[in-house]
């Protein structure tokens, strides 16, 4: 269990003020002229000795990632923009960041803006979080007028400016080349890879995208050095992170704690445990919605890292952890949750768009038991169709909550299915698209 | 990728009002001179407040002008985005989040509550003419679930006597605060027991 003393967000819940003048006092903006004068090479270094991997979800190395943006400044500025669009199902850290621990953000966006050349800064917020971004605007104002950011930030001599730029509510806005196209004033539809945004990103110009909590721990990282967030935690899955604890536990929560903490520890420890017990649960989405969920069974044993739980067919993702209990009809849960990415897909590629929206309709007819055994066999060939052939993750997002799904709870699903097709004449099923072909005597 | 209907009645004429365009300027500075393109989407929410929450298709015409980009383009984000509404909505816009970690914790019986009290179907203004409601994609609140937004604010930790209560001081035109209706102290861990989180229908 954490340490009180190694937490590195003290002020998670806003129980000390979120004000400049308060977050001073937890020793953000200590020393920052003195880091930064070390250098880029040894900030980069740390960040690489702590063996931080991004929290966005993908779980990349942050120094490594760093290290690839050009060395000199070239013709072309750098940018810096961190992704603070947050709405994956089940996360709702990064809120609690901009709302409470601005100016840990701010910080990490000086230092990290100069380790990788960069003069600007966007932060990307969702549209809705319009409280949050007012707050985050203040909390820039007041860093402007204690000159810590602005010209010469800090007094290391370095030229820093953060501008925010709000989303609209599109989910799909959270993937790094897509969240590019949108502040460029285009509809956000991913880029194809390579060229990384590290070398052509923002208006073609060399950039460089993290996610908030990523940055926001970077000034404590340097303050008390890479060694110590690397104590913490487990090989290659080191420091602290924020967990998400939703769903059906008895007093769901936000909670900073080490990497590699048991899942049950997690849930009985801070959030009070499962509805109706621990017996009671039935399965357990670990890292938000893109992930596929596990069976009690795992969740007995499992601990919370991207490593071990990618060894269980998971991932930690954004470690927003969807606690469904007994009670649930696990079916219609993951059916909406295939309702979400329906509704999300940008509809650039086919496999995406179509599969998307088809992976729904099977799933509510499972849901409403009138799907066939064949049904489940196209289900899970649909989501092998999406899987890796899509320009970004996002079809992998969806498509690995249904075959885990199809994993873990195959039984439930062929007791809700039929043998023969039950719709064999037209009827008024909205969801059926190929409903004519049943028409036709030789369907 | 949203679905939505232009609205079938459009104002003739659409211009930024003194204030606004104050904040365009500010705005502009914000992105390189060549990209003034990237302003489209401020640009829209400041023509959405403006208009009543809405933007009409003249609307869009005026920022294509303005910041010398293709009409299409224009059109083209305000379609894709979903907070841009492009038709009238209440001046109490509820926003009902569904998504799983809500519906588990009773979202549905909000949504119950919005065909009841605000109107029967979704995006209808209703009969008093100050609310409308609909159902929208994870809000990111869900550690605080279930929960809506009405405009700007989210309500968060709701159950059915508390979301009453809600739409019953909106409908007055009288809003009760935002925040947390079980009394905690944001997303903290709480010592009672929730009392949300039956089955869902």
């Amino acid at each position: 269990m954490l340490k009180k003393e190694d937490k590195i967000f003290k002020n998670l819940y806003n129980e000390f003020g979120w004000e400049i003048e308060n977050a001073i006092k937890r020793n953000d903006w200590k020393d920052t002229k003195k880091i930064i004068s070390k250098g880029r090479d040894w900030i980069i270094n740390e960040v690489k000795t702590s063996e931080l991997r991004g929290r966005g979800g993908a779980g990349f190395s942050t120094g490594l990632k760093w290290s690839f943006a050009p060395k000199e400044l070239g013709s072309r500025p750098h940018y810096l923009v961190i992704n603070a669009d947050e709405s994956e199902p089940g996360t709702c850290k990064d809120r609690d960041i901009l709302r409470f621990e601005p100016q840990k953000l701010i910080e990490g966006c000086l230092i990290a803006g100069f380790a990788v050349n960069a003069h600007i800064c966007y932060i990307y917020i969702r549209g809705e979080y319009f409280n949050e971004g007012k707050r985050l605007q203040e909390a820039i104002n007041q860093a402007y007028k204690n000159n810590f950011i602005g010209k010469n930030a800090c007094g290391s001599g370095w030229d820093f400016d953060i501008h925010i730029h709000y989303g609209a509510g599109a989910y799909i806005c959270g993937e790094e080349t897509a969240l590019l196209e949108s502040i460029e004033g285009n509809k956000g539809q991913p880029r194809l890879k390579p060229p990384f945004p590290a070398l052509v990103g923002l208006y073609g110009c060399p950039t460089i995208v993290n996610n908030v909590e990523t940055i926001a721990v970077v000034p404590t990282i340097l303050r008390r050095g890479g060694k110590w967030f690397a104590s913490i935690g487990k090989p290659k899955n080191t420091g602290t992170k924020i967990f998400c604890i939703s769903g059906n536990v008895n007093s769901p929560c936000n909670v900073e704690e080490e990497m590699g903490i048991p899942l049950k520890e997690l849930i009985e420890k801070h959030a009070g445990g499962v509805i109706g017990g621990w017996e009671n649960l039935q399965a357990v989405i670990p890292g938000g919605s893109s992930m596929p969920l596990l069976s009690k069974n795992i969740c007995d044993t499992i601990t919370m890292d991207f490593d071990s739980l990618i060894e269980n067919k998971s991932g930690l993702g954004t470690a927003g952890i969807i606690v469904i209990n007994k009670d649930q009809d696990i079916i219609s849960c993951m059916a909406r949750i295939a309702r979400f990415y329906k509704h999300e897909s940008c509809g650039q590629c086919t496999p995406c768009r179509e599969g998307a929206g088809w992976m729904w309709r099977i799933l509510n007819r499972v849901e409403k038991r009138k799907a066939t055994f064949s049904d489940i066999e196209l289900l899970s060939d649909v989501t092998k169709q999406i899987e890796g052939h899509t320009i970004c993750a996002f079809g992998e997002g969806s498509a690995w909550p249904v075959q885990g799904l199809l994993r873990h709870f195959r039984k439930e699903i062929e007791s809700r299915c039929r043998e023969e097709p039950l719709i064999k004449k037209k009827t008024n099923n909205p969801y059926l698209v190929d409903q004519h072909l049943l028409e036709n005597k030789n369907a | 990728m949203s679905l939505k209907k232009v609205h079938n009645e459009q104002p003739k004429e659409f211009k930024f009002s003194a204030e606004n365009l104050k904040k365009a300027e500010d705005i502009l500075k914000k992105y390189p001179e060549k990209n003034k393109k990237s302003a489209v989407m401020p640009f829209l929410y400041l023509a959405q407040k403006q208009n009543d929450n809405w933007i009409p298709l003249a609307a869009m015409k005026y920022i294509a002008n303005f910041l010398s980009m293709p009409y299409i383009a224009v059109y083209e984000v305000a379609t894709f985005y979903s907070m841009y509404n492009l038709a009238p909505v209440g001046k109490h816009f509820i926003q009902v989040c569904t998504t799983t970690p809500c519906l588990i914790r009773g979202a549905d019986k909000i949504v119950k509550l919005c065909k009841e009290k605000i109107s029967s179907k979704e995006n209808v203004i209703s009969e008093l003419g100050n609310c409308s409601w609909m159902e929208v994609e994870c809000l990111g609140a869900c550690v605080s679930a279930p929960m809506i937004q009405i405009n700007d604010d989210y309500y968060e930790d709701l159950d059915e006597k508390s979301v009453k209560e809600i739409f019953d001081s909106i409908i007055k035109d009288k809003p009760l605060k935002p925040g947390s209706y079980r009394g905690r102290s944001n997303t903290s861990p709480e010592k009672n027991k929730a009392s949300n989180g039956e089955k869902h229908a």
